[in-house]
């Protein structure tokens, strides 16, 4: 099966464009909500679906993410929900790459081989496990590895070079950078070492660098993309779902043209 | 046995650090600065004159003969943790964290609490360190424990409702990282149990190990040998972690752990973790833990706020694999007529989390030899929860 993930990042190096990134979490505020969202983000030129998985207890999230969670998880989401999803959505034609976005204790209780095989099987491209540093589970990300699930490092602003350097080429197909200490939130000013930070770790790989963290507008969207490889934007979409899916798709589009430059 | 975690804080399978990025480097600066400080003379000196003369260690170790005459044989001794200053063995723990922070040149703590035990306890140490300390509790648990939010505040500590998830103790937990996470320039997470990512599981237990190891010199005076048995209960799993860890060698000393089975563990409203849960990740361990089919972490229950988490240390989890400790588990039924035993016989009202080990003594004491010795880690004292068996009993 394709790896859409790798093929989108082969085709935006070749276009030289930038990346745009949304988050959504799965199940919030319905599965049918978030399978809407993931076609029409396709059609308003988003590259790249975090599904992001709900969990008890979200350690790295804020207020927000921890809200569509709970909101999720009363709805009694599962991994095999994520699973038929991507499988729908790849049988209705979508070609937008989808990386899993959760905490590790559901993908352990599943079964980390398990889940490797079945996620691919799916459709699924890539994954993104907040709480599992490349130190922990060297077998389940061995697994990863032969599956062809790419796994995407997060690099922090508090990361020491060396680390970096190691996560940078552990991560797959892109590095994401967390652009805010703390946890996840929209944020209404940008830290002022950003660009310092992503052009250091620009010069450690010539895998793209997003970045992500509290990126709330279209006007900090288009000057993040501007000194990066692109954004990730997750709860800045969950707030405005919170207004109904519509709004959320207006959003997104509107960050689309910012990042896109059209 | 003696010598885990390994360097990156496994105690075989469990342990470990399961964090997100923005945490790593303070885990990583907080284990390297307690390895250097750990075997600096000037620190243990400082923090044992803490211990001695604002604590009051060393506790008594006291011949319970009321008690070991009712069950017809063998000697029971209790250790006295109930009798520390803030009236549980939590405070050695965070005057340990408290010199560490400021140490480290930080000067904000934050914490985590469930009954309020261990805010009370970090509140206290702010004060002595001079310290700003915020903690963190669930707003459900800030109704139940309104007198301990009420001495936090007194001590000058901020306390913060959190209102995420389930409300309660896990929810404070995650809340208190968050924290730590966005203002690590200058906050220490004092961390209340031998829990959380490395190094905390063995830097937890390291602090409260001085409860076994003054136990061991008191025991072999008192009785002329080591102890046959050693009981504890288990929530996060501190005091008995420290009760146990000096003794783990010694192969004659046979050690039990009381887990909260609620209102039994045939029942989902208990706090049996290692007795009915499954390895997974929580708090940045990997370690037992409640959790539903899917890998959601459930909640716990019991009538004891101090056991009403849905884990366990992670070197817990490893004694119980190895086989060198046994885990039972005692409902909240059992745990008061051991309250109510402890205290008609001996005039000692326990906290209702060793309420749970004594809970436990009617099952133990008929297999017990004439010549055993039982030695009962009385971990903290009855007041805070005099209201809730007020109720019970």
């Amino acid at each position: 099966m394709k790896n859409y993930l790798t093929l989108k990042i082969q085709e935006v190096r070749r276009k030289k464009r930038k990346l745009f990134c949304v988050f959504l979490t799965l199940g919030y505020p319905s599965i049918a909500a978030t399978e809407r969202l993931i076609l029409s983000s396709e059609q308003a030129g988003v590259d790249i679906i975090e599904l992001g998985f709900p969990f008890s207890d979200p350690l790295a999230d804020g207020p927000t993410i921890q809200y569509s969670s709970e909101q999720a998880i009363k709805k009694n989401v599962t991994i095999k929900d994520a699973l038929a999803l991507v499988r729908r959505l790849r049988q209705k034609g979508s070609k937008i790459p989808i990386l899993f976005f959760g905490y590790f204790n559901p993908v352990f209780s599943y079964g980390g081989k398990d889940f490797a095989r079945d996620a691919r099987d799916s459709g699924m491209d890539g994954l993104i496990i907040p709480d599992l540093p490349p130190e922990e589970e060297v077998a389940f990300q061995k697994i990863c590895r032969k599956q062809k699930l790419h796994r995407v490092q997060l690099v922090a602003p508090t990361t020491k070079d060396a680390r970096a350097k190691m996560l940078v080429g552990k991560s797959q197909e892109f590095i994401y950078y967390v652009s805010l200490k703390g946890v996840t939130g929209a944020q209404k000013a940008m830290p002022a070492d950003l660009k310092a930070h992503l052009s250091k770790l620009k010069r450690m790989t010539a895998k793209p660098v997003l970045a992500g963290f509290g990126i709330s507008t279209p006007e900090q969207a288009r000057a993040i993309s501007q000194m990066s490889d692109g954004v990730i934007v997750g709860s800045a979409v969950i707030e405005h779902l919170k207004r109904g899916v519509p709004v959320a798709e207006r959003f997104i589009l509107k960050m689309s043209r910012a990042i896109h430059g059209s | 046995m003696r010598n885990l975690p390994d360097a990156k804080g496994h105690f075989g399978p469990y342990g470990g650090r399961y964090v997100p990025e923005t945490l790593v480097k303070a885990c990583e600066e907080l284990t390297s600065a307690y390895r250097t400080i750990k075997n600096d003379k000037k620190f243990r000196k400082e923090l044992s004159i803490y211990l001695e003369t604002y604590a009051g260690r060393p506790t008594p170790l006291y011949e319970a003969k009321n008690l070991a005459a009712h069950f017809g044989h063998g000697r029971i001794f209790l250790k006295r943790e109930d009798l520390l200053h803030t009236g549980a063995h939590k405070i050695n723990n965070t005057l340990a964290q408290g010199l560490l922070a400021k140490r480290l040149g930080k000067t904000r703590i934050v914490a985590e609490t469930g009954a309020g035990q261990h805010g009370v306890a970090s509140a206290t140490a702010a004060c002595v360190f001079g310290l700003k300390c915020v903690v963190y509790m669930g707003a459900v648990d800030m109704e139940r424990q309104a007198l301990n939010v009420y001495k936090m505040k007194l001590l000058g500590a901020e306390v913060r409702p959190v209102h995420s998830g389930s409300k309660t103790l896990k929810d404070a937990t995650n809340e208190a990282i968050r924290d730590w996470v966005t203002n690590v320039e200058d906050t220490h997470y004092l961390l209340g149990s031998v829990v959380g990512p490395h190094p905390y599981p063995s830097m937890v237990r390291d602090f409260q190990e001085v409860i076994g190891r003054e136990t061991r010199r008191q025991i072999v005076k008192a009785a002329g040998h080591l102890p046959s048995y050693l009981m504890a209960c288990v929530g996060g799993g501190s005091n008995s972690m420290g009760f146990f860890h000096p003794f783990l060698r010694d192969r004659s000393v046979r050690m039990i752990g009381i887990e909260a089975a609620g209102e039994g563990v045939e029942t989902s409203h208990h706090a049996a973790s290692i007795t009915k849960g499954r390895p997974g990740i929580l708090h940045g361990m990997k370690s037992y833990l409640l959790q539903d089919k899917n890998g959601q972490v459930q909640l716990a229950h019991s009538i004891s706020a101090g056991l009403d988490y849905p884990s366990v240390g992670p070197e817990h989890s490893y004694l119980k694999d190895s086989g060198r400790v046994a885990y039972q588990a005692v409902t909240d039924a059992d745990a008061l007529k051991g309250f109510d035993l402890l205290t008609k016989l001996e005039g000692i009202m326990p906290a209702l989390e060793p309420a749970h080990a004594l809970g436990y003594l009617p099952k133990l004491m008929p297999k017990t030899r004439r010549s055993d010795t039982v030695v009962v880690c009385l971990s903290g004292r009855g007041d805070k929860d005099i209201h809730t068996v007020q109720q019970h009993l």
